[in-house]
């Protein structure tokens, strides 16, 4: 046996200074994510709700019961300025409902598929398309739906029945999310399917239940809590969704339901706002803020309530 | 809440069906089948999609995507028009975020994973980079445009006005002659690391966390210290997990379009960061080097978006251009990171 050579750094005595120095500086990398939160709340209430200094905040100018109620959203400097983010937060709902109602059966059933019924072969063909679709940039959703779904699939559908469809539309957008979010809801409900204990399918099965009667009163009831959870990210996710919903909801800041007319979202007047060339101190500018705290509230709640349900509902199996 | 638990069967009202019901077998049967075709289409959907997706986005661009299109800058004329601009303002911010959110990130995986005890302050971290994953990358832009954008400003005022660094004569000459813009490729990159690093610092973890703790057990039962144990042995056995994550990661940047929006990028430019348009310049022109991290860019979705927009509907076919080349780089970022998975890991078994 000959004796093992260690190399050198190995018997280098390393100071206890050094060691204690390169974790503060790890900890400094962590924390630095506690400081971007504080600085996102930090900037969104310094400009909308209360500024420092001769610098007047939004909800300075405007009062807040105004701008939550307000029907009118029309974003100018002096007189004829209306802050009202109702338009804004119909666009933004039309278009979250509607993902909602593409993304939900599609996801929930590709995740059924995958873990009840598909070959392990299958699946793992199955499962990279999903995480394709889901690395496609927002911009080319928003093209596909301006360029595409409006003109080659609606236009058509909606002309026979009668009805009219803009160009830019709610409902075009709102399928593009819905596809975009998708790969979502299934990747995290087909997580929390296929962590429903094997027993419990096999005693149904024995019992002479059919895989529908498995999948849908076993197996989705035991992980509803995770589906749930996923729905509600994956409608945050739609709500905060920018350039897709940009190019295809159109400019138009109405206060309307009719998904077959253009509706301007938050994200899209806050895209729309930063193009334009107004001074960083008028009105219009600080709008940005007041939208964007709403739009950060809305999405946060949304994700604490879906970690919330995750966490509460939980069905736990030894 | 035991709602499904096995022992209580018998009694539980939801699966009542088992004792019969009111149903037929071959009605459950014939359910049974419906749903399973209503959950596969549901699946194949997805695959109809993208192929329909890709097909519409080839067949758009026919009539523009030539090599002028890659070698062109943006033109209102959109039998010119080329996305050369784009390409070159995403490389850089690519080059840049990746710079400043890997280190950032893979030292918080490394105490999150490695150091840090279960304490209230480990917690709080833990909570909030779950929420930060969930904040729209436009509200990182507003942090970007304020903060980030605002110090740039300040920082052109200080260069570009009497008060001029004076680090050796050297330095100081140069500085002047650079024009500062505070919508700079470092303020965007600055932004998107903002935006990918709660991502990053996922991935990380994950790789972190598959290393087995008998590695780590071992290294210091034979006298290596914590961060000897981490950087000798650690970190090289979760790099292949490490450098995937972080390469799939970072490659959303290529994507991002709204938080460059929001800092005030330009949408319409055929300037080319630091006039560097070809790879060659990259090394001939060191000058040119140093100022293209503080000159102003465009990026290829934003450039995307813009044609979009475009009533001309000629543009049609430059935007779908566009978008082939932004999935064609995100296509060899991703095979990059297959065959760093595949050739790391093949030294590494346990």
């Amino acid at each position: 046996m000959t004796p093992v050579k260690l190399p050198a750094w190995a018997s280098r005595r390393v100071s206890r200074r050094h060691e204690k120095l390169i974790q503060a500086a790890l900890l400094l990398c962590a924390a630095l994510s506690v400081l971007t939160t504080a600085a996102i709340i930090l900037v969104l209430l310094t400009n909308a709700v209360y500024a420092p200094g001769a610098k007047m905040a939004f909800f300075e100018r405007v009062s807040m019961w105004d701008f939550l109620t307000g029907l009118h959203w029309k974003p100018v400097d002096g007189e004829a300025g209306r802050f009202g983010i109702i338009p804004l937060l119909c666009g933004t709902m039309m278009v979250a409902v509607i993902a909602s109602l593409v993304s939900v059966p599609a996801g929930l059933g590709a995740a059924i598929y995958m873990s009840e019924y598909a070959a392990p072969r299958e699946r793992e063909f199955l499962k990279p398309v999903l995480e394709v679709l889901a690395g496609i940039p927002s911009v080319v959703f928003g093209f596909f739906a301006l360029k595409f779904i409006t003109p080659w699939i609606l236009k058509p559908l909606f002309s026979t029945i009668g009805l009219n469809l803009q160009i830019f539309n709610t409902l075009s957008a709102g399928i593009v999310v819905g596809i975009m979010v998708t790969p979502l809801i299934a990747s995290l409900s087909e997580d929390v399917i296929r962590s429903v204990p094997r027993s419990l399918r096999e005693a149904a099965f024995a019992l002479g239940s059919t895989r529908f009667d498995v999948s849908v009163r076993i197996v989705v009831p035991a992980a509803l809590s995770g589906i749930l959870a996923a729905f509600l990210l994956a409608f945050s996710r739609a709500v905060g969704e920018t350039m897709a919903v940009t190019i295809a909801g159109g400019q138009q800041a109405i206060a309307t339901l009719n998904p077959l007319q253009g509706a301007q979202t938050m994200t899209g007047f806050m895209v729309h706002a930063s193009t334009g060339d107004s001074s960083a101190d008028s009105i219009s500018r600080m709008s940005v803020y007041a939208v964007g705290i709403a739009l950060f509230a809305m999405t946060l709640t949304i994700n604490i309530l879906s970690g919330w349900i995750l966490r509460r509902y939980r069905e736990v199996y030894q | 809440m035991t709602l499904l638990n096995p022992a209580s069967l018998p009694r539980n009202p939801a699966i009542s069906f088992i004792s019969g019901g009111d149903r037929t077998i071959r009605r459950r049967l014939f359910l049974s089948r419906v749903f399973a075709w209503a959950c596969r289409t549901a699946t194949y959907a997805s695959l109809a999609v993208l192929v329909v997706l890709l097909a519409a986005i080839i067949w758009s661009s026919i009539g523009r995507l030539a090599f002028d299109f890659v070698s062109n800058t943006n033109s209102s004329d959109p039998t010119k028009a080329g996305i050369l601009a784009g390409i070159w303002g995403s490389f850089w911010l690519i080059l840049f975020t990746a710079l400043f959110s890997v280190p950032v990130g893979v030292g918080s995986a490394v105490y999150l994973e490695e150091i840090a005890r279960d304490n209230f302050f480990v917690r709080v971290i833990k909570t909030n980079l779950s929420n930060l994953a969930g904040v729209p990358s436009i509200v990182y832009g507003i942090l970007g445009y304020t903060v980030f954008r605002s110090s740039a400003a300040v920082l052109k005022v200080w260069f570009d006005g009497q008060h001029a660094f004076n680090i050796m004569g050297l330095f100081r000459i140069r500085l002047l002659k650079l024009p500062i813009y505070e919508d700079n490729i470092l303020v965007g990159a600055l932004t998107l690391t903002l935006v990918v690093l709660p991502t990053v610092i996922a991935a990380a973890q994950e790789a972190l966390r598959s290393v087995p703790s008998s590695i780590r057990m071992a290294s210091l039962a034979l006298g290596a210290t914590r961060w000897q144990t981490i950087w000798r042995q650690v970190i090289p056995a979760a790099l292949p997990g490490i450098s995937t994550g972080v390469i799939l990661s970072t490659s959303r940047v290529v994507g991002e379009a709204a938080p460059l929006i929001m800092l005030g990028a330009l949408t319409i430019t055929t300037m080319v960061p630091g006039n560097i348009d070809s790879p060659l310049k990259l090394i001939t022109r060191p000058m040119q080097v140093l100022h293209a991290p503080l000159d102003q860019f465009t990026a290829m979705p934003i450039e995307i978006y813009d044609w979009s927009r475009q009533t001309d509907s000629q543009f049609t076919a430059v935007a779908a251009s566009g978008i082939i080349v932004l999935l064609m780089v995100l296509l060899t970022i991703n095979a990059a990171a297959m065959i760093v998975r595949h050739y790391a890991s093949r030294r590494l078994k346990w």
